[in-house]
């Protein structure tokens, strides 16, 4: 499965464009990241691959994955995974009821259901944390939960919205490590957007670099500067 | 879905005020009338007593809004941040719940000559039979303006507290103290300004009620003459059908009274504007409001325990046997007048339940599609779309409601429940729909996003997530709605033709009654009722929710 943006803007109706248009191929397994200041677009350009875009934005380029255009599904079609900096579980749900609520159909039975979500919950050091209230788990535990709901969709792409930023440092590197193999193991893109540099070394996948417009950059292109870096790591 | 319930809201007042405008310029078709003149017009100006009522509307009316809006400022700018908002909303709510006409009525037995506070006067003025004073139905209409305060001042508190949630109040009055200002100059120059613009609409409509009002008025208001209100009704009631027309053209004066309060409401805005700036710009210091906030909170502390004292009154006449005076408590109780549920109350209190039930679920099922519909679309609501949801807490009821009434006749819907729930349901919707927009806006985006990112359609998201993280706020707007509901006298009244009688009703007809035993337990069950839905709105959810914290009241969800 490949993520493909090809020439992709949002802008805001009857305004610039937030961002340059970006063209990206994310391959199975790489997890590729856009980082730059907040107020960017970054978390718009999340949007806009998951189909979650406000009314008044229009998009412009071509987002196809697995080389199918996804402009037209909405995005409970897409099987796009989202994954937020605060883990954002259902709050009226127990904890494994968040992760059967996310449980593909394709999982028949009552039994076999109970047993797919029990052994995602002892994958993620959840084990016996069923029927517990999402708001007692602690960070760390809320985001590997959050990210087992994903995973058990089957999602095709994965998007990550800062999912690291509000957990202390020795977790962050658990956390981040946790995620990855997991996206590596699915053999999935992921696309992630960021602040913290230490987040797109450790994905160690295509790096996009968003730049505040200053008038100096008008020069090399304005409204926004890209970078690039590991263009091509293979 | 908006074109619904634009329809549904927009269609029944438009007719409604088509068809008493054209009988109050003389055109009533149904009873033989089809000259276009003025007669009607100068019929109502030349009744006696045409002149003191519009004088007493016009006072009682606003006087009972400025009166409440002062009371309510000076309130929160006294005790905001010494009060947390769980209690003061849960203070409140009781005062919410209360229908008018029952708090009218309990209000009633406290200062009428022989009830409550002249007894316990009594040993004191040595007074050994109830005094002669007009305390209640005054002709200078001082009880009813009491009367509209108790119940406009929780109300408005309420909506100046949620305004309040919405403007950095600490951090103002830090930067306003610190550059010398005193507390009170501080609300005045700085955060009311910021808002008023979100109280307006609610301002408005405690004005247009406050000059309108009809169950509150015949309770506790001046009887001859009464307000014009009061007036049209007993026009609009009497046996001599031709008086109808006259009553048509009071309606219209009563739809131009209200709009020219909005007109002075708008200018005193504009002036306001100015002379706030140039107050502002000279930069005074000097003037210490404190005195003027602990007098309105004091003021407002006595309304609430007049009502809360009326409330309780009811309770207790409704179980007293004989009570002589100067007794402050009946010499002896009993439960005759609720032992007897055949005489009437049974019958009252199903019928409310069913208007109660079918108006709110019709209300909530109207304002959950539409605040759906705005997500699907991914959009706000447009400004017309949000006058259109006060509209018919704007337009005086009874100056649409009769109209409507003729109309509904010729299509033979009067008098059935269908007529009662649809008029109940266009001053319901309103309320759900007010009380339901708000919490459903702050509902966290990212949970829906996450669920339709699972795979869970527009459906599913609804149902398994969005109504069940709501819970809360609908069951609350559900309480309101039936609190709504339950109070409605003009709309059961007209589009009922007397047939349909409930709680409201019938204790509005006895009010005027000498058996206070009867009146009493009537009145009970109307306040009861709402004040139930709301313990319910509060048991339900702390019940379901119990194991989920962050759902539990004072949790951010």
């Amino acid at each position: 499965m490949t993520l493909e943006l090809q020439e992709v803007a949002v802008a805001p109706k009857g305004a610039r464009p937030l961002f340059p248009p970006i063209t990206l191929t994310v391959r199975p397994g790489e997890v590729a990241t856009v980082m730059g200041p907040s107020g960017i677009g970054k978390s718009t350009l999340l949007d806009a691959v998951g189909g979650h875009l406000a009314h008044g934005f229009t998009l412009s380029g071509s987002i196809r994955l697995d080389g199918r255009d996804l402009s037209p599904l909405p995005p409970e079609a897409r099987r796009i995974g989202l994954m937020f900096q605060d883990a954002v579980l259902f709050p009226h749900l127990s904890v494994g009821d968040n992760l059967a609520f996310g449980l593909a159909r394709s999982a028949r039975g009552r039994a076999a259901r109970r047993a797919a979500v029990e052994t995602a919950l002892d994958r993620a050091g959840l084990a016996d944390l069923y029927d517990r209230d999402p708001a007692t788990l602690s960070g760390g535990q809320r985001s590997r939960a959050a990210l087992m709901r994903t995973l058990l969709a089957e999602p095709r792409a994965l998007l990550l919205d800062e999912p690291f930023s509000k957990l202390d440092t020795t977790l962050r590197d658990d956390l981040r490590a946790f995620t990855f193999a997991h996206i590596r193991d699915r053999g999935i893109p992921a696309l992630m957007v960021t602040h913290d540099p230490a987040d797109a070394e450790a994905a160690g996948g295509t790096v996009i670099e968003l730049t505040e417009c200053t008038p100096q950059g008008s020069r090399t292109g304005c409204p926004h500067h890209m970078r690039r870096r590991n263009p091509d790591p293979a | 879905m908006l074109v619904t319930v634009a329809f549904g809201l927009v269609l029944p007042i438009a007719a409604g005020l088509w068809q008493t405008g054209r009988a109050g310029v003389g055109v009533l078709p149904a009873i033989g009338a089809t000259e276009l003149s003025l007669v009607p017009l100068r019929d109502l100006i030349a009744l006696p007593g045409f002149s003191t009522a519009l004088r007493l509307t016009l006072v009682t009316g606003l006087g009972a809004t400025a009166l409440s809006i002062l009371l309510a400022v000076g309130v929160c700018a006294a005790m905001h941040g010494r009060m947390s908002a769980r209690a003061s909303g849960r203070l409140l709510t009781p005062f919410l719940a209360a229908p008018h006409a029952a708090m009218a009525i309990g209000l009633a037995f406290l200062l009428s000559p022989s009830g409550w506070i002249a007894r316990a006067l009594a040993p004191l003025a040595g007074w050994d039979r109830p005094p002669m004073l007009a305390t209640v139905n005054d002709p200078g209409g001082v009880a009813l303006i009491l009367g509209l305060t108790v119940k406009e001042v929780p109300f408005l508190l309420l909506v100046i507290l949620s305004a309040l949630s919405q403007i950095p109040v600490r951090e103002h009055l830090a930067a306003g103290r610190s550059l010398g200002y005193g507390r009170g100059l501080v609300w005045i120059k700085v955060i009311m300004p910021q808002v008023w613009p979100l109280i307006r609409l609610p301002v408005m409509v405690v004005l247009a009620y406050s000059l309108s009002v009809v169950d509150m008025a015949l309770i506790l208001g001046p009887s001859n003459p009464p307000t014009l209100a009061v007036l049209l009704l007993r026009l609009f009631t009497a046996p001599d059908i031709g008086l109808m027309l006259p009553a048509s053209a009071g309606a219209l004066v009563q739809a131009l009274l209200v709009a020219a309060a909005f007109a002075v409401l708008s200018l005193l805005e504009r002036a306001g504007r100015v002379l706030g700036r140039w107050w502002v710009r000279r930069g005074g210091r000097g003037l210490s409001a404190e005195p003027g906030l602990w007098m309105a909170t004091v003021l407002s502390a006595l309304l609430f325990a007049a009502g809360a004292l009326a409330m309780l009154s009811l309770l207790i006449w409704s179980f007293a046997w004989r009570w002589p005076w100067p007794g402050f408590l009946p010499d002896s109780w009993s439960l005759r007048a609720w032992s007897t549920p055949g005489s009437g109350w049974a019958a009252a209190l199903g019928n409310t339940l069913i208007l109660a039930v079918a108006t709110t679920a019709l209300s909530l099922a109207l304002a959950i599609a539409w605040l759906e519909g705005e997500d699907r679309a991914r959009r706000g609501r447009a400004g017309w779309a949000e006058a259109l949801i006060y509209l018919p807490l704007l337009v005086p009821q009874i100056g649409f409601l009769f109209g409507l009434n003729v109309l509904f006749l010729r299509l033979g819907l009067t008098g059935g429940y269908t007529a009662v729930i649809w008029a109940q349901a266009l001053f319901v919707f309103p309320y759900v729909m007010i009380a339901l927009s708000d919490p459903w806006r702050a509902l966290d985006p990212r949970l829906v996003r996450a669920a339709g990112s699972l795979g869970a359609g527009p459906w599913r998201r609804l149902f398994t997530v969005k109504l069940p993280v709501l819970l809360t706020p609908i069951l609350t707007a559900a309480a309101i709605g039936v609190a709504v509901s339950v109070a409605q006298y003009l709309p059961t009244l007209f589009m009922g033709a007397g047939r349909i009688a409930t709680l409201t009703t019938e204790a509005v007809t006895l009010s005027s009654s000498s058996d206070r035993r009867v009146t009493g337990v009537y009145a009970t069950l109307q306040a009861g009722l709402p004040i139930a839905a709301y313990g319910a709105a509060f048991l339900i959810p702390a019940l379901l929710h119990r194991n989920r914290r962050s759902l539990q009241a004072g949790g951010a969800a």
